[in-house]
């Protein structure tokens, strides 16, 4: 399955926008902010450009996608509900005494979670040994790695990066979910965290800037990757914290609570109207 | 028994991994700038495509072994001791043992024997935080044989490992033909004196203090536990009933280390005293490594001395 229609895919990102806010919402915590803005990239990947196969989630040959800002995961298991992996009734699960919806994405609970994540910092580390892994034995597949942009204070994505350039893979596309957010506010006050581009470009990167929350764009970047040869992808996805729901966007305060039952229906208003 | 002829467990790592090697092409290796002390480097000159130098980036070299094993291959991650439990401990946490992915994560240059390198070098607390963690297996092996044994076993397992293993050449224990199993002790001996549950580099001190003892009339067993975990509670329970005393000896910290496992199964099973030689509380410093197990009381001199 591999829709091309824009405005199918939105309807599908709205979809999985409106499953975020529930899921939050029915675990009373969770983390809304980050994983509205990153609904556009997985939904584009998801249902435009990885080779998967819901029926047949372990495939070796599959694409891999690591949600290395593991907390989006009310993001990733929206879309892989969506997507068929799992029953959209299981959302209602989240974060609840034996889910298999963990806090945090566990690979070996919930099908098509290819790495279990959560410390932040350690998924890049974790594609770059699947890319390498899919060259040794010239398996062809893919590995996406979606990192927060607060994420990447953390040392070891840096060496991760060296990595990934090392060994010029470039079947390894990084997106940095760019929403300028972290829990205690903005990432240039927070840790002084700038250029971005410049940054992974130096890392020896093929760097795309994208308005991440932009289907179109976001098609047109993973079709450059795809075509990039001898270095790795870096996207930089410039996205809104909170999309889609007026009162949670750009506003650190929702990077990781719930919304109460008046602003649940607010927000479930909002996102149906945009359809 | 003929304690003569030295050799270090990272030697014998490096030897067993290329043998491995050519028997298993899903085994990949991976180091951090350390190959040629490690000794990975002898894995490296036969099969440079299946080596990976990540360079001085411990917590990345962990996390990506770990993405090696989802795609299948069977990584062993090395680097020393203080660097791979210590340095990248939330990543064989978070990325390794809570997935309970198949990553071998064999560390070498662990405990005081280090030497010279001193405190900053010489780790004391590994076993302590490895065999906290849940799905890890924990090894720590006492010569060649038993060292060359526990790499290839565990590539027969899809657990996590961790083997810890040494910088110092020490005694050859073990005939060629000597018949292991994981998760199970070697008992030497059978004296009914004392028991001496010895591990890595101390299980040859243990080894020369028998002998010394017994020419003083004194007859101990030496207990190597080279698996620290699953440890094998029967062999503890069943010496600590057929022997007068109980002694650990350890190149680790007594907290958290072999003596305090041997304490934990004693407290459950068959309450009773145990002595614990160690390093107590304290970082190792610098000096020439046989001066420096002297120096912490860990060598056969020091078990000769309790009684």
């Amino acid at each position: 399955m591999k829709i091309t229609n824009i405005d199918e895919l939105k309807k599908i990102s709205n979809d999985i926008r409106i499953n975020i806010v529930k899921t939050v919402y029915n675990a009373k915590s969770g983390h809304p902010g980050g994983s509205l803005s990153c609904a556009d990239i997985l939904t584009v990947l998801y249902f435009n450009q990885m080779n998967i196969n819901p029926q047949d989630p372990k495939a070796d040959g599959r694409d891999r996608f690591v949600l290395s800002k593991g907390h989006c995961s009310p993001a990733l298991y929206s879309t892989l509900a969506k997507r068929g992996y799992f029953d959209e009734s299981e959302l209602l699960t989240f974060r609840k005494l034996d889910s298999k919806l963990q806090g945090h994405p566990d690979m070996n609970k919930v099908p098509g979670v290819d790495m279990t994540t959560g410390s932040l910092g350690q998924g890049l580390s974790v594609a770059n040994g699947m890319a390498l892994a899919s060259k040794m034995n010239s398996m062809g597949y893919r590995v996406y790695c979606l990192l927060g942009d607060g994420e990447i204070e953390e040392g070891q994505v840096w060496e991760a990066a060296m990595t990934a350039s090392k060994y010029k893979l470039d079947n390894l596309c990084v997106i940095v979910d760019n929403n300028n957010l972290q829990i205690d506010g903005d990432i240039k006050s927070v840790k002084g965290l700038n250029r971005i581009e410049e940054k992974f470009e130096s890392f020896g990167f093929k760097v795309i800037p994208v308005d991440g929350n932009n289907i179109e764009q976001l098609m047109d970047s993973f079709d450059v990757a795809k075509m990039t040869k001898g270095m790795p992808t870096a996207i930089i996805a410039k996205t809104v914290k909170g999309k889609g729901v007026s009162f949670m966007e750009n506003a650190a305060e929702w990077h990781g609570k719930a919304p109460n039952e008046e602003q649940v229906k607010m927000a479930l208003e909002e996102l149906e109207k945009s359809i | 028994m003929n304690l003569d002829k030295k050799i270090a467990t990272r030697q014998s790592y490096g030897e067993a991994l290329k043998e491995l090697g050519k028997e298993n092409e899903n085994i990949v290796v991976l180091d951090a700038d350390l190959s040629t002390a490690t000794k990975t480097e002898i894995f490296a000159k036969e099969f440079p495509n299946r080596f990976f130098d990540i360079g001085i980036s411990e917590q990345d070299m962990i996390s990506t072994a770990a993405g090696f094993a989802t795609c299948k291959k069977i990584p062993y991650a090395s680097t020393f001791a203080v660097f791979a439990a210590g340095r990248a401990y939330d990543q064989i946490r978070n990325s390794v043992c809570y997935p309970n992915l198949n990553v071998k994560i064999c560390a070498t240059h662990a405990g005081v024997t280090v030497g010279e390198d001193g405190a900053t070098h010489q780790m004391l607390e590994d076993i302590a935080m490895m065999r906290t963690l849940p799905n890890l297996q924990v090894f720590s092996p006492s010569d060649d044989v038993e060292t060359k044994f526990i790499i290839k076993e565990i590539s027969k397992i899809t657990s996590p490992c961790y083997v810890r293993l040494s910088r110092l050449a020490t005694p050859v224990i073990y005939d060629e033909s000597e018949n292991f199993e994981l998760g199970k002790a070697k008992q030497i001996g059978d004296g009914e004196d004392a028991t001496i549950f010895a591990t890595g580099v101390c299980v040859a001190e243990a080894l020369k203090a028998k002998e010394t003892l017994a020419e003083r009339g004194i007859f101990i067993r030496v207990v190597d536990i080279h698996t620290i975990k699953p440890i094998d509670k029967e062999t503890i329970i069943r010496c600590a009933k057929e022997t007068k005393r109980i002694i650990t000896v350890e190149d680790h910290s007594i907290t958290g280390g072999l003596g305090s496992s041997v304490c934990e199964v004693l407290a459950d099973e068959y309450p009773c005293k145990v002595t614990r030689l160690g390093i107590n509380d304290s970082f190792g410093k610098s000096g020439n490594a046989v001066e420096l197990m002297k120096y912490f009381k860990i060598d056969a001199d020091a078990i000769v001395e309790l009684f």
